[in-house]
């Protein structure tokens, strides 16, 4: 047969055709994993420019380059040092495998950097493995208790992550297991459903009343973080500060997830590029850019991914699926098991399922044994330290004895869109969109 | 009440934060009385030694926070999220609360003499919360675990996308919230009943509640529940 005439639709293409027959077979929404997959402007779209005639870079493999960073001095007595600007982000037991945190805990420690719970209260293993251990406070305050508060290292309220801005969190049947059901007071296999708000505070004011009750519980130990999904992050970001808040977390829409709506995930929030200009902004007018830290994340990758967030201006990053494929997810060796659940290495982002075949995201006995907890720890410690080297080698080449001096300045734009968004100019040429020239 | 050795703090000259400490560092088996909290946030928050605090005066928001152990009463009104994520122990008010009393308890028992706003018992996980007066709306919204008693009215959409909690009401419903249904009192309830009360010193009959908890449709996503 001569397919070579066959077009697919731009619109109607072929993933947009079945999820329109299932809607039509089953009455019920598509929910999945990962983050969003459609084509956004990304890290991508900029370039670092480099040492040239008028600056000097560092030599590579000579000058120190710093990579170091303290998160919360600015109210808490024990703020966080960090031996690098990457941390692991909140994901939670239960979403997640018991064996997947103590691995992320481990290569976090090992790599001198921070991991976090997640919605589902902390594990003593996760506790136990974690040098720098960051506790989740969530809308649906599972397994939230005193105790571990007081065992944390940092406290991140979650006001909404960047796949779901606006949107509860979700856990289906098949990972409720009796562990997880025990740690969330929930009946075993159920479709849980994680609220939206919290429980008992509404907007800044009280945010700024609820901080200061965290503190008082923690006795002002403790560095604060508020985590918002960026949507009006110039916006969220200022309140946050008012708030109190010692650490602002911005996750773009980019941003992975366990288990939430496909429409919510790939049309709900802005691309991260586009908000940490704007949260910067807001630090700035406020006068407490890098007293008031900024971690960003949503589909950070590479070393470069890295720097250009701290070009940005932020004071550090955050990774959640990228530290998953450091695992092992969507690896090749699993190949014939991914093509049994309809899923194929490089395509799979079913973590709300259960059946993972590479014992990240399941509670799956079987499955999760899969995944050694060391092996996976050394793995996200390499991955970790390649992150590092590759922010290193590109701020050297800038000229930085330190990557947090990158700055807006090192870079420029591809495309008119990442240009105004970033707010650097247009590559070979002086014009930032959206500014005067 | 015997005059055994009371530390007093009064809040008119002292700052939470250095009654928060105290409590913090405090003897198991020591008495509080705190003074003049004039509305004051956060008081007497994440209390975990067994101790026996009184509170002379209304409160501000998350009053007795993550109380942990010992016994609490506060003599007057109290703001927003009373004990919010109470672990065990008891929190006694002796006038009305405002919204989110005892919101995601784990466990303990709160009472409230008189009324609570809305949001009371909010995704409670374990908590038992004997309330003397009404409450108001969108009471036990997700509640998890845990008693709920109202010797009052309640109001609107109680118990919306309940689980596993019960709740028991002396007075009128406004109305039931989401798979929240009516369910029959058995002898257990009424036994159950009867004990929450005595516990926070009321002397009403358990045979004029009603029973309420959850219809269990929502536990599983299916083409006609509506999120
Ligand atoms: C499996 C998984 C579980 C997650 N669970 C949580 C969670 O419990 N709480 C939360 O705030 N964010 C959660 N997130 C979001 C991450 O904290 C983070 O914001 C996001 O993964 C960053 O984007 P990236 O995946 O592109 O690196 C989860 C993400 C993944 C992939």
């Amino acid at each position: 047969m001569d397919t070579s005439a066959l077009r697919e639709s731009a619109t109607f293409d072929r993933a947009t055709i079945r999820r329109i027959q299932q809607a039509a077979e089953t009455g019920v929404y598509h929910i999945r994993g990962w983050g969003a997959k459609r084509p956004l402007p990304h890290f991508d779209d900029l370039l670092f420019l480099g040492a040239s005639m008028s600056r000097y870079p560092l030599e590579g493999y000579r000058e120190a380059c710093g990579t170091d960073v303290v998160l919360g001095d600015r109210h808490a007595s024990k703020p966080l040092h960090l031996d690098i600007p990457v941390t692991i982000a909140g994901m939670s037991f239960g979403a997640l495998s018991a064996n997947a945190k103590e691995a992320l805990g481990r290569g976090a420690s090992e790599a001198g950097t921070s991991t976090t719970t997640g919605d589902g209260g902390m594990t003593p293993e996760e506790r136990g493995h974690s040098r720098h251990l960051v506790y989740q406070y969530l809308p649906s305050r599972y397994g939230m208790n005193p105790d571990d508060l007081r065992k944390a290292d940092a406290i991140e309220v979650v006001l909404g992550q960047g796949a779901k801005p606006g949107g509860g969190g979700m856990l289906l049947g098949q990972k409720i297991t009796e562990r997880v059901a025990g740690m969330r007071t929930l009946p075993v296999g159920i479709d849980q459903r994680s609220p939206s708000r919290h429980p008992d505070w509404t907007g800044p004011d009280d945010l700024t009343i609820k901080i200061a009750e965290l503190r008082e519980i923690t006795d002002w130990e403790k560095p604060i973080f508020v985590k918002i999904g960026a949507s009006r992050p110039y916006y969220d970001t200022s309140l946050a500060v008012k708030a109190g808040a010692d650490v602002v977390v911005l996750d773009g829409m980019q941003g992975g997830t366990a288990a939430t709506q496909e429409v919510f995930i790939e049309h709900v929030g802005i691309p991260i590029l586009a908000a940490i200009p704007m949260a910067v902004e807001a630090l700035q007018e406020l006068g407490v850019h890098r007293q008031v830290q900024l971690i960003v994340s949503g589909g950070i990758r590479t070393g470069a991914d890295v720097a250009k967030a701290l070009a940005l201006g932020a004071d550090a990053v955050s990774i959640g699926t990228a530290a998953l494929i450091a695992l092992g997810d969507n690896s090749p060796q699993f190949a014939d098991e991914y093509e049994k659940i309809g899923s194929a290495p490089g395509f799979y982002d079913d973590f709300q399922d259960g059946r993972d075949p590479a014992g990240i995201s399941t509670q799956d006995p079987e499955l999760m044994a899969r995944l050694d907890p060391i092996e996976g720890g050394r793995r996200i410690a390499n991955y970790l330290r390649v992150l590092t080297l590759e922010a290193q080698t590109i701020a050297r080449a800038c000229g930085k004895s330190h990557v947090r001096n990158l700055e807006p300045e090192d870079l420029v734009a591809l495309t008119l869109e990442s240009a105004a968004m970033a707010r650097v100019p247009l590559a070979g040429t002086n014009w930032i969109p959206g500014t005067e020239l | 009440m015997d005059v055994l050795e009371e530390t007093v703090v009064d809040l008119a000259s002292t700052p939470v934060r250095e009654l928060n400490k105290a409590l913090h560092e405090a003897e198991p088996g020591s008495r509080w009385r705190v003074e003049n909290p004039r509305g004051a946030h956060n008081v007497a928050v994440g209390i975990h030694e067994d101790i026996r605090v009184t509170v002379e005066g209304h409160v501000g928001y998350f009053a007795a926070g993550m109380h942990q152990k010992g016994w609490l009463e506060i003599v007057g009104n109290a703001g927003t999220g009373l004990a919010e994520n109470i672990m065990s122990g008891t929190v006694h008010v002796t006038g009305s609360t405002s919204q989110s009393t005892g919101a995601t308890g784990h466990g303990g028992l709160i009472v409230v003499d008189g009324s609570t706003g809305a949001r009371c018992g909010i995704a409670m996980k374990g908590v038992d919360i004997v309330v003397g007066g009404d409450i108001g709306h969108m009471s036990a919204f997700m509640a998890q675990a845990g008693r709920l008693v109202v010797c009052g009215d309640a109001g609107e959409a109680l118990g919306d996308s309940i689980y596993e909690a019960r709740i028991y009401v002396k007075g009128t419903v406004a109305s039931l919230g989401a798979d929240c249904i009516e369910k029959p009192m058995r002898d257990e309830h009424l036994a159950e009943l009867g004990d929450l009360l005595a516990a926070a010193g009321r002397s009403d009959d358990p045979a004029d509640f009603r029973r309420y908890g959850s219809a269990r449709t929502l536990y599983h996503f299916h083409s006609h529940n509506t999120y």
